[in-house]
């Protein structure tokens, strides 16, 4: 008798307890900047972050879940700590978003190694693409030198021969160059490296203008992208030269430009007009919602939180091994497609060539004119042996 | 080639100058007459381009924009000194520099909340984006040559009110040696207030005027803070004569130190080496000169006399 109610108390604990993981909660920790001058990239982040939630019915892989925002300030001491909170007192599950390379190896370590995986929704510095790589990272945005690898191989099609290359005076500048050298064949006449948050180009566009090179390759990201196109357009640069950018005319930047940028071309692994059912969701909602176009950093964002649901669907679980293995795996259903994951699990994918054009709504936003890489991984992951 | 380019460059240099000119002149007297040291002059700036960017949206038409945001820009910088500034003038500097530093985070938010974080979009009306040949095959833009010229009648102005008025022989006084002047009868703090308000006037002007080359957004105008202390600096506090030509030097010294140094050493070292070193010694030049300058002249190149 007395042992039948034990085994009872015990099968009912067993209900309880298999009840209680059905409740289960995963967390998700974004780190993203919301203040000073790039909080319009983290807002357009957190937007994205949330939309895919609802459009998720609050749950990722049917398990209930929390995502916790959080400001890095663009500092990498505030990072740090932000990370080891989310880890130490907020018991995170994955850790997603990061903007900027310098912000993302502060933090690479600490949360890898704490059996924690990290996803990034946009920076991808070389050192954790290649030797320094874990098998708890994951990138949902690109390796920092493939966009502009891109850009020099559609170069070398397109038949140019020299080019004027400008970009800010700091390591992703320096790191863009390099990629954009990889491949393109042409001779590069100039090399600019101007300062970093500069706001005025008349200087260089003066000396571009001696220099007179048939195009000119640039990488002025956020607001910098901002001003030096505008300058350029304004001192009729365009007679002179041909501009080709990588991450300077974006969803961020085309409201400021507006008419100004069309005709800008760049180059870039997403685009609003991207032709598969998730994409076409992603940003119709987004528009209605927002009221404006989402840029590549939300729909990587985005991105990630479908990687999450994913990886919590297919494993049936919040446990980091089991959804490591079904991230590593690939096939994973974002707005670029199902995504392939190479082996230090930065994606594999298409590099699109893309134009500033005026949509049927008269506002102007990007759309794919040429496909440059099929299927493009990084120079890097060779290195890589977890 | 390299002489019109130098030509140009010297062009550049000019107009950089006198946008920070524009904002010095207010900075060098709030700090020269008051000894108040202002760190939020930038967020002047930064309302100036706002109000100018704003009105220009809504009405569509620049010249409004700017004729309406100067009268704005003058209450602004009124309202800020009667409500918190006067209140600051008995504190010590580390007090002020909070305080001011506080006001930055405060303009920057408010204009967050009310703009958006995104910057605003303008451009300088199509018969002002046409080029003026300064020399035979050098074109050079006329709303930047618009800009100088501006620049240059409003030092003219400000050089006339100061050396030629006599509300300006108060400024010179007040800037000299403020206690005496108060002594002798005259309100310098009601001369400080609308001269406060000026300068964030000039200040705002020098923002309404860049708004259409740079991105309209908050926070734009710190960068500029930072030269225009440099400026006042190398110049000699309160004094506008000083703040004009070291704004000028400034100018010339960072625009011209931009493009021709890296090209001047790839004359003598390896192409890497140049792209390295070149931007690096440029982007400190600025900081050097003044560093120069303070070696030899402590109190900078024009004191007011007296100080």
């Amino acid at each position: 008798m007395k042992n039948k109610f034990i085994t009872a108390v015990i099968a009912a604990g067993f209900v309880a307890s298999a009840g209680m993981a059905f409740a289960e909660t995963i967390k998700v920790g974004y780190i993203t900047t919301l203040s000073g001058g790039a909080g319009i990239i983290g807002k357009q982040m957190k937007n994205a972050v949330e939309l895919a939630m609802e459009h998720k019915g609050g749950k990722l892989g049917g398990m209930d879940a929390e995502v916790i925002f959080v400001d890095d300030q663009r500092k990498p001491d505030v990072t740090k700590q932000l990370a080891n909170k989310l880890l130490k007192s907020e018991k995170v599950d994955v850790i997603g978003g990061i903007i900027w390379s310098n912000l993302l190896m502060a933090i690479h370590k600490q949360v890898t190694r704490a059996d924690t995986l990290l996803i990034s929704s946009n920076a991808g510095p070389s050192p954790v693409a290649g030797s320094n790589c874990h098998k708890n990272f994951f990138s949902m945005s690109w390796q920092n030198d493939q966009t502009p690898e891109a850009m020099g191989a559609y170069m070398n099609t397109a038949g140019v021969k020299s080019v004027y290359a400008m970009a800010p005076n700091y390591q992703a500048g320096k790191d863009m160059i390099e990629g954009f050298k990889r491949f393109y064949d042409g001779e590069v006449v100039g090399e600019v490296y101007t300062k970093l948050g500069q706001t005025d180009f008349q200087a260089e566009l003066s000396a571009l203008r001696a220099a007179k090179p048939p195009a000119t390759f640039i990488f002025q990201p956020g607001g910098m992208g901002i001003n030096f196109v505008k300058q350029w357009k304004q001192a009729g640069m365009d007679d002179v030269s041909k501009l080709y950018t990588v991450f300077s005319v974006d969803g961020i930047s085309l409201p400021a430009l507006k008419e100004t940028a069309l005709g800008t071309i760049s180059t870039q692994t997403w685009s609003p007009d991207l032709d598969n059912a998730i994409n076409k969701r992603f940003v119709a909602d987004y528009k209605s919602k927002f009221g404006g176009y989402p840029s590549f950093y939300a729909a990587q964002a985005y991105d990630t939180i479908l990687a999450i649901d994913h990886a919590v669907a297919k494993s049936g679980s919040k446990d980091t091994a089991k959804m490591r293995e079904v991230l590593a795996a690939g096939g994973i259903p974002t707005t670029r497609g199902s995504l392939k994951m190479n082996t230090n699990h930065f994606p594999i994918q298409n590099f699109y060539l893309r134009e500033a054009v005026k949509d049927s709504d008269g506002v102007v936003t990007s759309k794919i004119i040429d496909t440059v890489f099929e299927d493009h991984g990084d120079a890097y992951a060779q290195d890589c042996k977890f | 080639m390299t002489s019109t380019l130098l030509l140009e460059q010297i062009f550049n240099g000019l107009q950089a100058g006198i946008t920070l000119f524009l904002i010095a002149a207010g900075l060098t007297l709030i700090l020269g007459i008051m000894d108040f040291v202002f760190l939020a002059h930038g967020s002047q700036v930064m309302i100036g381009a706002y109000a100018a960017a704003a009105i220009t949206i809504a009405t569509n038409n620049f010249y409004f924009g700017i004729l309406a945001a100067i009268p704005i820009t003058f209450v602004c910088g009124y309202l800020l000194e009667w409500l918190i500034i006067r209140h600051l003038y008995g504190r010590d500097h580390m007090d002020q520099v909070l305080a001011t530093f506080g006001l930055i985070l405060f303009f920057n938010e408010a204009i967050r909340i009310g703009f958006g974080p995104a910057a605003l979009f303008t451009n300088f009306p199509s018969s002002l984006s046409g080029f003026i040949e300064i020399l035979p095959d050098t074109p050079y833009p006329v709303y930047r040559i618009l800009i100088i010229l501006v620049g240059l009648l409003c030092a003219l102005g400000i050089h006339l009110f100061v050396s030629r008025t006599r509300v300006g022989a108060m400024v010179r006084a007040g800037a000299s040696n403020p206690e005496m002047t108060a002594a002798l009868g005259i309100n310098v703090k009601i001369l400080f207030r609308f001269i406060f308000a000026a300068g964030a006037t000039f200040a705002g002007l020098a923002g309404m005027m860049i708004g259409p080359l740079t991105s309209v957004e908050p926070g734009m105008g710190e960068p500029l803070l930072i030269l225009s202390l440099v400026v006042i600096i190398i110049g000699g506090i309160g004094s506008v004569r000083g703040a004009f030509i070291a704004a000028i030097l400034i100018g010339l010294v960072d625009t011209v130190g931009r493009v021709m140094l890296p090209m001047l050493f790839k004359t003598f070292m390896s192409v890497s080496t140049a792209d390295t070193a070149g931007p690096a010694l440029a982007s400190m030049s600025v900081y050097i000169l003044m560093a120069v300058v303070l070696v030899f002249k402590p109190t900078g190149l024009f004191p007011p006399k007296g100080a």
